[in-house]
């Protein structure tokens, strides 16, 4: 490296470690590239382990009615020659060359099953309405957007409030109680779960949604302080000019705050939408043998454990579970990943 | 987790004299407590009653089914649980051998994968961190059953690649069994865990970003290499992030359920060496909806997990460095 000009060896740099990146990724990802492949073969190539990478099926022709198969057959010229097999015969057969069937057939000495069938790519698009029909996603995606969307609009309004009210006033054990909202963070759900559960149970609002929708309207502090973070850098001069106008604190908080918020809300508001789509203990546990009531997640965990002789299948519906948060992310994920880095460096 | 020892140092340094309170004062005291009023009430519904509740339950005899005959039992499931239960130590030790195995590759490929992407000489940063970040955004569920067959020893593609680019045979019923075999079976977990590090690269990207280029230009002009950069310059100074991760990590360790849940329905195959705590709290909990028993196991792993980060929080001083000291 030492008798390299300094351009060179930048280049070379650039080139050595975007070339590792790349390959790294290729690694990190392969097991997408393997599902969208399998969930587009058929149920016997999916679980055979000596079917090809792609998804690919014997090439057959239509011959006066009837389909054949196409073999790789070496001919006595020394090439190889696809050709359809129409006769078979142990020590010799029949074949038809599809490129010029009027040729009629012609004899092949050899043994036919020594031979190896020509493949061509065949995919299976049938497997996604196939999978989406057999979990009823319609019904698992119905539930899930309710849940989704119902608990947003409680986790995101009530977290703007708790979060303004830290940002901007000032009360006895604010700073104990900020702590203490942070330290929730850590605490593992499991050790309330068990009474709230019993409470649930024998107010009758378990196989609802009902305990899992109502706490989210009472705040929860990755929200709450991902806002307050935010709300800290607005200027206090509009606030206090509304409070001359005679504003109280809700009407300064609905028409000034919120307005100039909309980048925090929203990246809040994608959390929680990400959050509720892939919530699974809390429905596990609410929704137990309530199946009308099942999100995505807990019906793709039935869904596999009923077909999993249809391996393919279970991918078709993985793929369709990812593709909108995966699509939503694509289009949001610059306020997306500010909001990641607010919580996780600032703390 | 840097905002909270600075909070507390800053609380214990406050003199506790406390001016009185004015009337606008006091206006704006309940104005604020009237902000954070669905905080304040939904944290004493759904934590801190629930919490003490836990603690009572655990003194019961509670079975969901016969809600009538509730019973004080005293120290009994308690006792049961340290002394009469093997599964309990079993499934403790089943989540802290997986610690072992998940927590340093779980640490250190984010750490990694931000440097090489905060590196100068990448081509294409924001397109790789967009890639990178993808797969945390795939539902877990999802991830675990696409990883669950990748992982096949037989049409999986993860032996295949092994055993086309080393020759060892992997492939086949004599291969790599990686969810029928006790050691193998937390290493793919470590896998399928890595699909969701992308919050960690992150958050160590954003804080690697942070990091004032004077104190490199200092270090090349002392001759230092790259090596020693990291070690004295790069690491200490993006040390409240690791220690972030870390606690973050742990705790989230301590919980695993989803992963063995999906794969083995919870039954601790192979040889239960998936028989994770949570599991079994799961199982006794909503199984057999054992309360009392259910809540004495939670409260256990309560105890656990506050052990685990009162002891990172007190080594955090000697390792974790907080330049700015917000006074």
């Amino acid at each position: 490296m030492k008798n390299l000009t300094r351009k060179q060896r930048q280049i070379l740099l650039q080139g050595i470690i975007t070339l590792s990146t790349l390959f790294i990724l290729s690694i990190y990802l392969t097991p997408m590239g393997y599902g969208v492949v399998n969930s587009l073969k058929s149920k016997q190539q999916a679980s055979d382990s000596s079917a090809p990478v792609l998804p690919s099926e014997i090439m057959t022709i239509e011959y006066e009615g009837k389909e054949y198969d196409v073999y790789e057959v070496p001919t006595a010229d020394g090439q190889i020659q696809e050709w359809a097999l129409i006769v078979k015969g142990r020590d010799n057969s029949q074949f038809i060359d599809p490129q010029n069937p009027e040729a009629g057939l012609v004899e092949w000495e050899g043994r036919w099953r020594t031979l190896v069938p020509v493949r061509e790519l065949s995919l299976k698009w049938d497997n996604y309405p196939r999978a989406w029909n057999s979990i009823n996603f319609l019904s698992l995606l119905g539930n899930t957007l309710t849940y989704a969307l119902l608990s947003l609009i409680g986790a995101v309004s009530s977290s703007a409030l708790v979060a303004y009210g830290f940002a901007r006033f000032r009360f006895p054990y604010k700073n104990v109680l900020f702590i203490i909202l942070i330290a929730t963070i850590i605490l593992p759900p499991a050790v309330t779960l068990v009474p709230t559960y019993a409470f649930f149970n024998r107010i009758g609002w378990t196989g609802t949604w009902l305990p899992l929708i109502v706490p989210q309207f009472f705040a929860n502090a990755y929200n709450v302080f991902l806002l307050r973070q935010y709300f800290l850098t607005i200027p206090r001069e509009m606030e206090d000019a509304a409070a001359i106008d005679g504003a109280g604190p809700l009407r300064t908080f609905f028409s000034v705050i919120l307005p100039q918020a909309v980048p925090a809300l929203t990246a809040v508001s994608l959390f929680h939408f990400f959050f509720a789509w892939n919530d699974f203990f809390g429905p596990l546990i609410y929704l137990a043998g309530n199946k009308d009531k099942f999100p995505i997640s807990v019906g793709l965990t039935f869904f596999n454990g009923l077909y999993n002789s249809e391996p393919q299948l279970i991918l078709a519906a993985s793929i369709i579970t990812m593709s909108l948060p995966l699509v939503i992310f694509f289009f949001a994920q610059r306020v997306f990943m500010q909001g990641i880095v607010i919580t996780g460096v600032d703390k | 987790m840097g905002y909270f020892n600075n909070r507390l140092g800053r609380m214990a340094a406050k003199s506790t004299t406390k001016p009185k309170l004015t009337t606008m004062a006091r206006r704006e005291a309940w104005v604020g407590f009237a902000f954070i009023s669905p905080w304040l009430i939904g944290f004493l519904a759904f934590y801190l009653i629930p919490m003490i509740a836990s603690l009572w339950f655990s003194t019961l005899s509670f079975q969901l089914a016969t809600p009538d005959q509730v019973d004080f039992v005293g120290a009994d499931n308690w006792r049961r649980m340290l002394f009469n239960d093997p599964d309990v130590w079993q499934s403790l030790g089943v989540t802290l051998r997986f610690l072992g195995v998940a927590l340093p590759i779980g640490m250190l490929s984010p750490i990694a994968l931000a440097l090489l992407l905060n590196s100068e000489y990448l081509i294409g940063k924001n397109l790789f961190r967009t890639l990178f970040y993808a797969p945390a955004m795939i539902p877990a569920i999802a991830g675990v059953l696409i990883w669950s067959q990748v992982l096949n020893p037989q049409t999986g593609w993860i032996n295949r690649i092994i055993e086309y680019t080393t020759g060892y045979e992997a492939v086949g019923l004599e291969g790599l069994r990686w969810l029928d075999d006790p050691q193998l079976v937390y290493f793919a977990y470590v896998f399928i865990g890595l699909w969701s590090m992308g919050n960690a690269i992150l958050v160590t990207l954003a804080s690697l970003q942070g990091v004032p280029t004077e104190l490199y230009e200092a270090c090349e002009i002392d001759g230092a290499g790259w090596w020693r950069k990291l070690f004295s310059v790069t690491l200490p100074l993006i040390s409240p992030v690791l220690f972030y991760n870390l606690v973050l990590s742990m705790v989230g360790l301590l919980q695993y359920f989803l992963t063995p849940y999906v794969l083995n329905g919870g039954n601790g195959y192979p040889q239960d060496s998936t028989l994770f705590y949570m599991i079994y709290f799961y199982k006794q909990a909503f199984g057999f909806a054992n309360m009392g028993y259910g809540a004495t196991l939670a409260w256990f792993m309560f105890l656990i997990a506050l052990v685990i980060t009162l002891v990172l929080f007190g080594t955090s001083r000697y390792w974790v460095y907080y330049a700015t000291d917000p006074q």
